[in-house]
């Protein structure tokens, strides 16, 4: 099967920064693939390569088989800057009508209002952008991603100004997609969103790709916490099947065992780990 | 082709939308009455009192000139700053705010989002400078019975000289910020009219290497030299004293361009077209 997106040894210099330096990134279709780093890691420039606002210095993208930045990639390929603006002097439903046109949609009024309705702009469309709150154009904004058919569809801070049922909107989309075979690419500094809703997360940093693969395998396990008479006991270095011997010893001991709790480390443990380890 | 009307819809929209056509109507038809009563007075006081004295002087065909030539040079300027204002922002400035990412990542491709925009303002700001000019040619014609030696020549020379400014400016902003474009292109005109005034200073002084300097400035930005040529069209059957007066114009002087003129001002036009669809491919967004 064709990959939504592939990218191999994807270079960008800006005279002497190099943005990113030699990046290999894959996204399946019907995969959600989250893409963490700090500010200036590299995460956006990967993003507008794919969709080919910018072009690499070295390296090659694919989407859906033909190259990022041909006409055919940006057919395949559905787009949310992170800084974007629709013209304050129209209305939801003209913007949506206008990348229709440019994407060749047939979807027509049918397809502007299931998109508008699945962020939760259901009726919105007669309202011009200047009496939209910025939540409400950004939710316009991953409709107007999703225009026509895209095979990957990419989003880039997507939830930064949706307040938390917007965020659970979009979540709940990304599924969906995720159901209809799309792969999405989601660049997101919301660790708590990626780690709940993505298959794979990658995280760039300084131009590389400094660890990758599922959020349960990046995520440490962080040992087993007691609830005791005595107070809450914290072994470090025990696992799941660790937790009868250490009850049964407790017991053994004459201490009441109130709880137990098995830790795992969060995406969050795994990001810093990773990025702010290496400073170190 | 129909990608590229869908953009030019949707810049004749904007335009519309922000009232830009709105003002510019009504601007323009306050500045029109201003011309009519000004047309009209002219003409009432050569009624009363022939210009001249007792020199031989058609004081009719010499004010019906000036006044249509100073609403040629009127028509033409108020056509650069429209194609100035619809055009100054429409790559960098577009991308600065953010406007023009999500239509570029669309299929469409880049060549033909300049080439929307082009047709939206070459459209517009073509079609206003030759109705302000034909409007106010109806008005000497009515105020004073003076007849232009030709009205297609100078409102073809206008329009392709604002469509030229429109090409010029589109280049400028795949390589300018908005305010930086804006400033150069005006500058440039600016330079054109400069060169007109240079070149009919030259001539009056009959000073060779000045109407030289003024000819090639002209010709290196050729809505001047379209400007020029429209004029001795437009004042060709002023003979006489008159015809000399005319002849220098309110703005730079009437000059013959030649047939040469229409193809070159095409070529320019289309060259710049195509500097600036290869700088927007090849710029980063």
């Amino acid at each position: 099967m064709t990959a939504a997106l592939a990218a191999r040894g994807l270079t960008k210099r800006y005279g002497a920064t190099t943005a990113l330096d030699g990046v290999d990134l894959q996204v399946e279709p019907g995969e959600l693939v989250g893409l963490l780093g700090p500010n200036g890691a590299g995460k956006s420039t990967l993003v507008k390569i794919a969709c080919g606002l910018v072009r690499p210095s070295d390296g090659e993208a694919q989407v859906a088989g033909a190259p990022a930045g041909s006409a055919a990639a940006r057919a395949a390929t559905g787009y949310l800057a992170e800084l974007f603006r629709f013209p304050d002097w129209a209305r939801a439903d003209e913007v949506l009508a206008l990348h229709q046109r440019l994407a060749r949609s047939d979807g027509g009024a049918q397809e502007r209002e299931r998109l508008l309705g699945r962020v939760g702009l259901r009726g919105e469309g007669g309202r011009r952008m200047d009496q939209m709150s910025k939540g409400m154009q950004q939710r316009l904004g991953i409709a107007q991603a999703l225009v026509g058919a895209p095979q990957l569809v990419l989003l880039d801070e997507p939830t930064s100004a949706l307040d938390p049922a917007g965020r659970r909107t979009v979540r709940d989309l990304l599924v969906e997609l995720r159901g209809q075979g799309i792969g999405v690419l989601l660049n997101s500094h919301l660790l708590s969103e990626i780690e709940l809703v993505c298959d794979r997360v990658v995280i760039v940093d300084r131009g590389r790709v400094v660890a990758q693969g599922r959020p349960a395998d990046l995520t440490a396990p962080g040992g087993v916490e007691v609830d005791t008479s005595d107070g809450v006991r914290r072994l470090a270095d025990a696992t799941r099947e660790d937790v009868p011997r250490i009850v049964r010893e407790l017991v053994a001991e004459g201490v009441d065992v109130y709880g137990v709790r098995v830790v795992t480390g969060t995406l969050e443990d795994a990001y810093l780990a990773a990025v702010v380890g290496r400073d170190q | 082709m129909s990608d590229a009307l869908t953009i030019a819809g949707h810049a004749l929209r904007e335009a519309a939308r922000r009232r830009v056509l709105l003002v510019v109507a009504v601007l323009t038809v306050g500045f029109l009455g201003l011309y009519a009563l000004a047309a009209i007075k002219v003409f009432d006081s050569l009624d009363r009192e022939h210009l001249g004295g007792e020199i031989p002087i058609d004081d009719r065909a010499l004010a019906g000139g000036t006044l249509l030539g100073l609403a040629m040079f009127t028509a033409l300027f108020l056509g650069v700053v429209l194609a100035v204002f619809l055009t100054l922002g429409a790559v960098r400035g577009d991308a600065e705010r953010g406007l023009l990412q999500p239509l570029v990542v669309r299929p469409v491709g880049r060549t033909t989002l300049l080439a929307g925009r082009f047709l939206a303002a070459s459209a517009v700001c073509a079609a206003y400078v030759v109705v302000v000019f034909l409007a106010a040619a109806v008005i000497t014609h009515a105020a004073g019975e003076f007849t232009a030696g030709s009205l297609a020549v100078p409102a073809a020379g206008l329009a392709l000289g604002v469509v030229s400014i429109v090409a010029l400016s589109l280049l400028g902003s795949t390589l300018l910020s908005t305010t930086a474009n804006g400033i150069a292109v005006f500058m440039v005109f600016g330079t054109g009219l400069a060169a007109g005034l240079l070149g009919q200073i030259g001539d009056a002084l009959n000073v060779d290497s000045l109407v030289t300097a003024g000819r090639a400035i002209s010709w290196a930005v050729p809505f001047e030299a379209l400007y020029q040529n429209g004029l001795d069209a437009l004042t060709s059957d002023v003979s006489g004293i008159a015809g000399v007066i005319v002849q220098l114009g309110p703005f730079g002087g009437a000059e013959a361009a030649g047939a040469a003129l229409w193809p070159m001002a095409i070529v320019w036009t289309a060259a710049a077209l195509a500097l600036a669809a290869w700088s927007f491919a090849r710029r980063d967004l």
